[in-house]
């Protein structure tokens, strides 16, 4: 009974039976306002009725005395569906009419009040009646009375309509809940089943989606779309092991191969050199640490933390000024096309860092092919709307298309600059500075050559 | 110089202290917070080296309690964290200097001397620099060698400014690009040796003898003739 007790406690259930109850209520609160309302016509319709029987009686005393209005008594009693009469003397014994016996006492009570008494009827049969009584001249009573039967036929009526319609509804509510709440537990098991495969380690898992588009298929929807991010993501994780791996086990076994010649040689000058080169590795190893954790700090941080009013124009042109000397000594130029002032909000040493990157990847990987095409790197700042744009641009060989968006990942780098010196990590640490201050990095064609632009919205106050 | 070196991890400080013994400093050295605040208030240091994580008490706290007291001994924080603000907040406490964990012994070294130097009697911010034949004038900014005027970039004056503001001490790379060009990363590549050659270009070519002398493994250093 397991399942029967998970039955109870799902939310299917608990709804259904709220629902159940309240419904049940207004019901109830219906019918027995019918029933107050239909009881009250019955009683005015008797009442009147009576009053009416008491008239024609009246006209017949005052026509025949007591001897005519005996003989009406009579008249009236034989016909079919007939009132309840009786004329009794002041002693209440039987004049005429249909009752047989009427208590004196209550004949007393009874004048001008509608009373509703219990009588047996001809046939023996338990009922009930409304009877008003008169009294007469010479202590006579007139009792005329009416038949409820039809009112409590009505009142059986509306309570039997109640308790099938009560059995009906429950009835009817068991069956749907139970239907209901077998298909919602059917997919939410199949939910939970699919999500424990997943989590045991099978990322290829999927929601089943029903095709009905309801809560549930939106559900799987959405579940769906996180795993196939999630599933991009370790594959994404899988490459940057894979490539932190290879960036850091180099350095670390060039060291200790250089480390263990240098023990196992005796010769000074070369063990100092080996030295000398293991602290060369060690930097490197370093670097790559020191720029992984600061693209860490910098994804986990926020823009305003250290933000300040700072003038994009000079700060990219102080950068120039740093670059140029580098840049002519590998024999490329840097042509700044850079105006006025440009002021933002943002941090002028994350940003310089950013732009010192895609300089120093313009000059280290942007140069032309073609050995006679001098190396030109590009750097520009203007507004474009509410975006400050940051552009460098390079004519070397630039990043195929398919692959822009990849190298902005840790540690991609393109097969060709494997070997060129760098943590593979200059381009993510850009992507991560811009979106930091709300923006992007976008790599577009120079044609030819690499065009780097950092697009950051410029807050408007 | 007399410095004190705060710092909880015994391998560092073993290491540290003994290479500062053999660069011709007096080193003590203390391992917690508390120890360090009472040598710190007690003794007269040229210089404190203080780690910012230390058990007991946190090295910043030790630093704003030291300028609480009245103070005023250079103090270089060393740091393995290296978030975004930790240079901001560690100049904030009170430290003079920051340097983040790894560091090459060459860069603590140049930059502890640097700070000893400040504190000296009677050696105030002179108007003008003067190295051998080599004289720099901060108020007409102008640099003459041998009565010969050269002319420099404002970037140049800068950089030749703080290496003979600095004189007969090493200068490292980084400290020049904190100082002249006010960046704290790492810019990967040679950018300034390309910026003191050229300078060293207009200073020292066609004169004799050279003061811009690069230390290896170091950094730099004016230098004025032996005597």
């Amino acid at each position: 009974m397991a399942r029967g007790g998970r039955i109870v406690s799902t939310t299917a259930f608990k709804l259904s039976a709220i629902y159940l109850a309240v419904f049940t209520a207004f019901a109830l609160v219906f019918v027995l306002s019918i029933t107050f309302a239909a009881n009250r016509l019955f009683s005015q319709q008797i009442s009147e009725t009576i009053g009416s029987e008491f008239s024609d009686l009246a006209s017949s005393w005052n026509e025949g005395g007591v001897n005519g209005l005996i003989a009406a008594i009579q008249d009236r009693s034989n016909r079919p569906g007939a009132s309840l009469y009786l004329l009794a003397d002041s002693q209440g014994r039987n004049m005429a009419g249909n009752v047989n016996e009427v208590a004196t006492e209550f004949l007393a009570q009874a004048v001008l009040t509608p009373a509703i008494v219990g009588y047996t009827g001809n046939d023996g049969v338990q009922r009930s009646a409304m009877v008003q009584v008169v009294r007469l001249q010479g202590g006579m009573f007139l009792l005329v009375g009416r038949d409820m039967s039809e009112r409590e036929r009505f009142a059986d009526i509306t309570r039997l309509a109640l308790i099938v319609a009560g059995v009906l509804l429950v009835g009817l509510g068991l069956v749907s809940w139970f239907f209901v709440s077998r298909r919602v537990l059917r997919r939410i098991d199949s939910i939970s089943a699919t999500t424990r495969r997943i989590m045991a380690g099978d990322l290829t898992g999927r929601l089943e989606v029903a095709g009905t588009r309801d809560e549930f298929d939106r559900l799987a929807d959405s579940l769906n779309a996180m795993l196939e991010r999630l599933e991009a993501l370790m594959r994404g994780l899988k490459e940057v092991s894979d490539n932190i791996a290879h960036d850091l086990k180099t350095p670390l076994s060039r060291m200790r191969n250089r480390l263990d010649a240098a023990l196992a040689n005796d010769d000074r000058e070369a063990g100092r050199e080996a030295m000398a080169a293991a602290i060369e590795d060690a930097d490197q190893l370093i670097d790559t640490f020191n720029a992984l954790l600061t693209i860490a700090r910098i994804e986990a941080g926020s823009t305003d933390e250290h933000a300040d009013g700072i003038d994009a124009a000079a700060m990219v042109r102080d950068i120039v000024e740093l670059y140029e000397p580098v840049a002519e000594e590998a024999g490329a130029t840097i042509a700044a096309d850079i105006d006025g002032e440009q002021p933002f909000r943002g941090n002028r040493e994350l940003l310089s860092q950013a732009i010192a990157n895609l300089i120093d990847n313009a000059i280290k990987h942007g140069r032309p092919a073609d050995g006679a095409v001098p190396p030109a790197i590009h750097v520009a700042v203007r507004r474009e709307g509410n975006d400050l744009l940051i552009v460098v641009a390079d004519n070397g060989p630039g990043i195929p298309e398919e692959e822009r968006g990849r190298v902005q990942e840790r540690f991609v780098r393109l097969e060709k600059s494997r070997s060129t010196p760098g943590t593979g990590l200059g381009l993510s640490l850009v992507a991560a500075l811009a979106k930091l201050h709300r923006g992007r990095l976008e790599l577009s064609d120079a044609g030819p050559g690499l065009r780097a632009t950092i697009r950051l919205p410029v807050a408007v106050s | 110089m007399r410095i004190l070196l705060i710092e909880d991890d015994r391998e560092t400080a073993a290491y540290l202290t003994k290479a500062l013994r053999e660069a011709g400093h007096v080193p003590d050295h203390a391992s917690d917070g508390v120890t360090g605040s009472d040598l710190a208030l007690s003794g007269d240091y040229d210089v404190l080296v203080v780690d910012r994580m230390l058990p007991q008490r946190d090295g910043l706290a030790v630093v704003s309690e030291l300028r609480k007291a009245g103070s005023d001994v250079p103090v270089l924080i060393l740091s393995a964290l290296g978030r975004v603000d930790d240079r901001v907040t560690g100049l904030r406490a009170g430290g003079d200097d920051y340097l983040a964990k790894p560091f090459a012994f060459s860069e603590l070294l140049a930059r502890i001397e640097v700070l000893g130097r400040r504190r000296r009697p009677g050696e105030g911010e002179t108007t003008s620099y003067r190295v051998g034949d080599l004289e720099l004038d901060r108020l007409s900014h102008t640099v003459t060698r041998g009565g010969k005027a050269i002319p420099l970039q404002p970037r140049e004056f800068r950089l030749l400014e703080y290496l003979m503001r600095n004189a007969e001490k090493v200068v490292t790379r980084t400290m020049l690009l904190e100082h002249v060009w006010d960046y704290h990363f790492d810019p990967q590549t040679n950018v300034i040796d390309v910026h003191v050659s050229r300078l060293r270009a207009k200073i020292d070519k066609g004169f004799s003898p050279p003061l811009l002398h690069t230390v290896r493994g170091a950094g730099y250093m004016v230098r004025g003739p032996r005597r």
